[in-house]
């Protein structure tokens, strides 16, 4: 084993030509720290301070919005999608119902598990240029395109969770006469909502760097101006959005870490 | 002598107990109307007639995926490509990560049962150990805040195109979000045998390598493993900036819209993605 991962890592050192050497040589440093000093002031004129603050406040909204979209996204199929509930297990021990109706449920589930597959599958980045060339550019499809690919990763740990929890007071519910849904509203969710509200809210800690690459593709906010900045040789703009950057990822995840502590 | 509080004040303390999250309410109320309004969100404009269409030329075009022998031919080199960056960025994290988050751990270096009786009344000595642990929770925190596709940006500009940029900039802002945990780890162990080994006369390296790593070793492991996972699809995504890997292919593909091209590149970094989760897996059994 060890063996077999060593090797994975010479072939991968040679394969990516990783020089050490040349990295740490005057020449590859000197090259680098070229590049480092031209960073050097950062951009603070009140003028374009004013800017980057607007540019982050978008940041801010696409995450925040894109996340909330991705939550509705992923409860919506999270009956369908957790096979205790739709398929298998404790509740269904009397099932009575005939073959066609299980059947369907079956393929709910299935249907359900491969939506969110798909939604998983494909890359925020690639969603983002979809919906780019759908409805133009601007933070709109990057909202859409974090919604769907986050929304298609809180899917399934939704549904996981759901699952994971014990059947036997659902048992007891359903044998008041409950139906799926009561069980569903007075016996699962006050029991997965904290779960689900944690994962959600580390979910928004990914999506507020996410939101700045899916501006690469033209979708707004500190993102896309990184990508102006970089490619018009801006270096010390560059620096005042990056640093921006650095205070808007802290700031997210240090409410998210409030809110989880507060809330759970 | 004791008054009784008088109702009014009870009413009062009432009455402030349930502003507040009447004022929560509101103010979340207001980030969403505004984050609504900033995000420029309007639903109306996925039912145009003109992004209909856009969307349903786009998904036509998808189909079916090019899976032409020359087209796959083409992608074995970004695919093995994006594997080696992956394997080669988790790497270099973890060369940057672990002597950050071992010094930018408190329970080793600064606070706890360890470090009592050395620092007890020793000012110069307790800021001797202070600076390098703000200093590399500081970089890590740098490190792992700017996203790896910014970082992956300025190494193409640094050193120029290819597969080390992808490298430098897994490895970067891996090396923080790996440093953090595992300094998080760390502290989370339980220090008793650690206090043993240290009445022993143990060196504080012996105390990390036989109290500490013993018992920290699976967790340690584990999250790496689960880094290179993520590492594997953040290299096919760097590849945007010209960092190599299948991302650049995705990208060119898309620019041609040549969208049956994206479906084929999807569902084999799909497979990759996959393949990678079993083989980490086949990893986290053997090693914990």
């Amino acid at each position: 084993m060890w063996a077999a991962i060593a090797g994975l890592i010479a072939w991968s050192w040679r394969g990516t030509r990783f020089d050490l050497v040349g990295l740490l040589s005057a020449d590859g440093a000197g090259q680098m720290l070229a590049y480092v000093r031209k960073l050097f002031p950062p951009d603070l004129s009140a003028d374009f301070l004013g800017k980057v603050v607007y540019w982050s406040l978008e940041t801010f909204a696409i995450s925040l919005m894109g996340t909330l979209f991705s939550v509705a996204i992923a409860l919506l199929p999270v009956f369908p999608a957790s096979r205790t509930l739709a398929v298998s297990g404790l509740l269904f021990e009397r099932d009575e119902s005939g073959r066609p109706l299980r059947a369907l449920r079956i393929g709910c589930f299935l249907g359900a598990r491969a939506a969110l597959n798909l939604l998983r599958t494909v890359p925020h980045i690639v969603w983002a240029l979809l919906f780019v060339f759908a409805v133009g550019l601007g933070p709109f499809p990057g909202v859409l395109a974090l919604g769907l690919h986050t929304g298609g990763v809180l899917g399934k740990l939704f549904a996981e969770v759901v699952e994971d929890i014990e059947t036997q007071p659902l048992e007891a519910l359903q044998a008041t006469g409950a139906s799926r849904l009561q069980i569903f509203v007075y016996g699962i969710l006050p029991r997965v909502a904290p779960q689900l509200l944690a994962y959600s809210l580390y979910r928004w800690e990914v999506n507020i760097r996410e939101a700045v690459i899916l501006g690469y593709v033209g979708a707004g906010g500190l993102g896309q101006q990184i990508q102006i900045a970089i490619s018009l040789f801006l270096e010390q703009k560059l620096l005042t959005l990056i640093l921006a950057i650095y205070l808007m990822v802290t700031l997210v995840d240090y409410l998210s870490a409030c809110l989880r502590r507060r809330l759970l | 002598m004791d008054h009784p509080p008088s109702r009014a004040a009870f009413l009062h303390c009432d009455r402030t107990r349930a502003l507040f999250p009447t004022l929560l309410a509101l103010c979340c109320l207001a980030v969403f109307a505004g984050s609504w309004h900033l995000a420029q969100i309007q639903p109306g404009l996925l039912l145009q007639a003109d992004s209909r269409q856009n969307m349903a030329r786009f998904i036509a075009g998808m189909f079916p995926p090019d899976l032409s022998r020359d087209f796959l031919r083409l992608l074995v080199g970004p695919l093995v490509e994006t594997i080696q960056i992956s394997v080669m960025g988790t790497v270099l994290a973890i060369a940057v990560g672990l002597p950050l988050g071992l010094v930018g751990t408190a329970s080793l270096t600064l606070t706890g049962i360890l470090n009592e009786f050395e620092l007890a009344g020793a000012p110069a000595r307790r800021l001797a150990r202070a600076l390098p642990y703000a200093c590399a929770r500081g970089l890590l925190s740098v490190f792992r805040c700017v996203p790896e596709f910014v970082w992956a940006f300025m190494f193409v500009r640094a050193v120029g195109l290819g597969p080390l940029p992808g490298v430098l900039a897994i490895g970067v802002s891996y090396g923080g979000m790996l440093g953090k945990v595992y300094s998080e780890i760390l502290e989370n162990q339980g220090m008793r045998g650690c206090e043993a080994l240290q009445a022993t006369g143990a060196t504080r390296w012996k105390v990390l390598w036989y109290g500490l790593v013993p018992q920290a070793l699976p967790q340690l492991v584990s999250y790496t493993l689960y880094r290179w996972e993520c590492a594997v699809r953040a290299s096919a995504i760097l590849g945007f900036v010209g960092a190599g890997g299948l991302g650049q292919q995705i990208e060119l593909s898309m620019r041609m819209f040549n969208f049956h091209e994206v479906v084929t590149l999807v569902l084999l970094l799909f497979l990759l993605v996959a393949a990678v989760d079993f083989l980490s897996g086949k990893v986290r059994k053997g090693i914990v």
